[in-house]
């Protein structure tokens, strides 16, 4: 059976009809192309309502890639550049933050049902954390697998402010034997058979003081489109567990099953989360932490650069919450590496932005970023594979010609 | 989760427009003006079968930007469409099974 989300889609129609600015300029906008570089990767430029023009994934649910050269700009990912992506496509599309609640409810003393009003008076917290898909990249496993065809661009890096999730549990009181919360938001799915999203973390996760329900990104109430008003922060972890339009908190006393945990997001239970191209693993656990990663922002695939003379290169690294300890970029296609400055910390869970001048001599280079964690984490030369494509980190290698 | 709100087309039609979609009512409700969906399914066969049963949950470019070769035609999109069918719950006949494979592997 089908939900209202068939109406609505008509009534989408008739409110643009009716005078609202963008519907008309938004088509014309989205004949432009933009290709990724591996096969079959057009995809149109397209804009949204407090997107600035994005990479078209799909339309409905909208899934929107940042364009790559956002990371050049600014540590912090604009909040209208910032990536979109949705599962299910009956989403939120009028919010009264006035009526907005949040519930917390099961194996907790003290059901709480909390407006944004209430949560804006507790204590807030703030924190720079990096969002990425985890199926960022997707589109460069070899060999391809089914899923969301993502570039480099699913990942992002902004201040969050909120509440801690802790404070909100403590509120609520929670009970002996508890073991984990789950969380769903205000998007759905069209089809009352297809399993609602909801994601589980252990409840000691839950409850270390970082995990966020945050209301503000960059100082800014959030996009509609990355979970206004309220979304759950997950610091060093996965997009999957970042729920957006954060309604229902649930404390629970078993492990949760369902679909988006027990099946989908789910990685090689083994050190590199990795199998056999072509494979499928023995075990599986859900999905967690990001794993190390670094990129060249300041220079694209394919660019010219003066011979002998200083090319100043830039990017930026990140982790699962350890810290970057080390960059290292190489000219020489892999053979010797330089250790690059790094910039200003903004804490553990964001980019690090990096920088190294070099001199190319005439001719052409492969040159490439490799990150080390605090933990000792490097990334790998060869690109590890899954069947889901996820936690892409292989070491980036951009081309350049000198002359 | 389920939303319990007033369907957001009344709202909408005493909305105030302003800027690029994003609309106050009397700075209260927030209401969100999603683009036109441009992207439609390619002519192939049992085209009209296809939009039938794929479209109620997702547009087309879902299909269109899946990888592409001789590894991604029939036995890619029969897993495809069984895992929408045994996963997502979608409500496809049996009988309309295989002509969705065709048209997929046919035409993509």
């Amino acid at each position: 059976m089908m939900n209202r989300r068939t109406a609505l889609r008509g009534g989408a129609a008739f409110l643009a009809g009716g005078g609202m600015i963008g519907g008309s300029s938004l088509k014309s906008l989205a004949a432009e192309l933009v290709t990724l570089p591996f096969d079959n990767g057009e995809r149109p430029i397209v804009k949204y309502p407090q997107k600035r023009p994005m990479i078209g994934l799909t339309s409905r649910p909208p899934q929107l890639e940042t364009p790559f050269s956002v990371y050049n700009e600014n540590i912090l990912t604009p909040n209208d550049a910032f990536f979109v992506r949705y599962h299910l496509a009956d989403i939120p599309l009028e919010i009264d933050p006035d009526k907005f609640s949040v519930e917390i409810k099961g194996k907790v003393d003290k059901p709480l049902k909390l407006s944004l009003a209430d949560i804006k008076k507790m204590p807030s917290i703030e924190l720079v954390a990096v969002n990425q898909c985890s199926g960022n990249s997707r589109g460069f496993f070899n060999p391809r697998v089914a899923g969301g065809q993502l570039g480099n661009g699913a990942m992002g890096n902004a201040r969050w402010k909120g509440v801690s999730l802790k404070s909100v549990l403590d509120k609520a009181g929670v009970q002996a034997g508890a073991k984990q919360v789950t969380f769903a938001g205000m998007d759905g799915p069209v089809m009352d058979k297809t399993p609602d999203f909801t994601k589980a973390l252990d409840i000691d996760h839950a409850r270390d003081g970082e995990v966020m329900l945050a209301y503000a990104m960059n100082g800014q109430d959030l996009p509609m489109l990355n979970g206004y008003p309220l979304r759950l922060v997950v610091p060093g972890y996965y997009g999957t567990y970042w729920v957006k339009h954060l309604n229902e908190i649930t404390v629970i006393d078993n492990v949760f099953d369902g679909f988006w945990m027990k099946t989908a997001y789910r990685i090689p239970d083994n050190d590199c989360a990795c199998v056999e191209p072509g494979t499928a693993p023995k075990a599986t656990i859900p999905i967690n932490r990001l794993t190390v990663r670094s990129f060249i922002t300041s220079i694209v695939d394919g660019a010219k650069v003066k011979a002998g003379a200083e090319t100043r290169l830039r990017g930026i690294a990140f982790d699962g919450g350890k810290g970057i300890k080390m960059v290292e970029v190489s000219t020489d296609g892999g053979k010797t590496w330089r250790q690059a400055a790094l910039g200003r910390n903004l804490g553990k869970y964001s980019f690090r932005e990096w920088h190294l001048a070099v001199k190319l001599p005439a001719g052409e280079h492969q040159l490439k970023v490799r990150a080390t964690s605090n933990d000792g984490k490097m990334q790998p030369l060869e690109a590890l594979w899954n069947p889901a494509g996820y936690m892409r980190n292989v070491v980036e290698t951009v081309r350049v010609t000198a002359a | 989760m389920k939303r319990t709100s007033t369907p957001f087309i009344l709202a909408g039609l005493v909305a105030v427009c302003v800027g690029s979609g994003l609309v106050a009512v009397n700075a209260k409700p927030v209401t969100y003006t999603l683009p036109d969906e441009t992207a439609v399914f390619k002519p192939g066969p049992n085209l009209e079968v296809v939009q039938n049963n794929c479209s109620s949950c997702h547009s087309s470019d879902y299909i269109k930007t899946q990888p592409e070769g001789p590894k991604f035609k029939k036995d890619f999109w029969q897993a495809e469409v069984t895992k929408m069918i045994n996963v997502y719950g979608a409500p496809i006949e049996k009988a309309d099974v295989d002509k969705i494979v065709e048209y997929l592997a046919t035409t993509y």
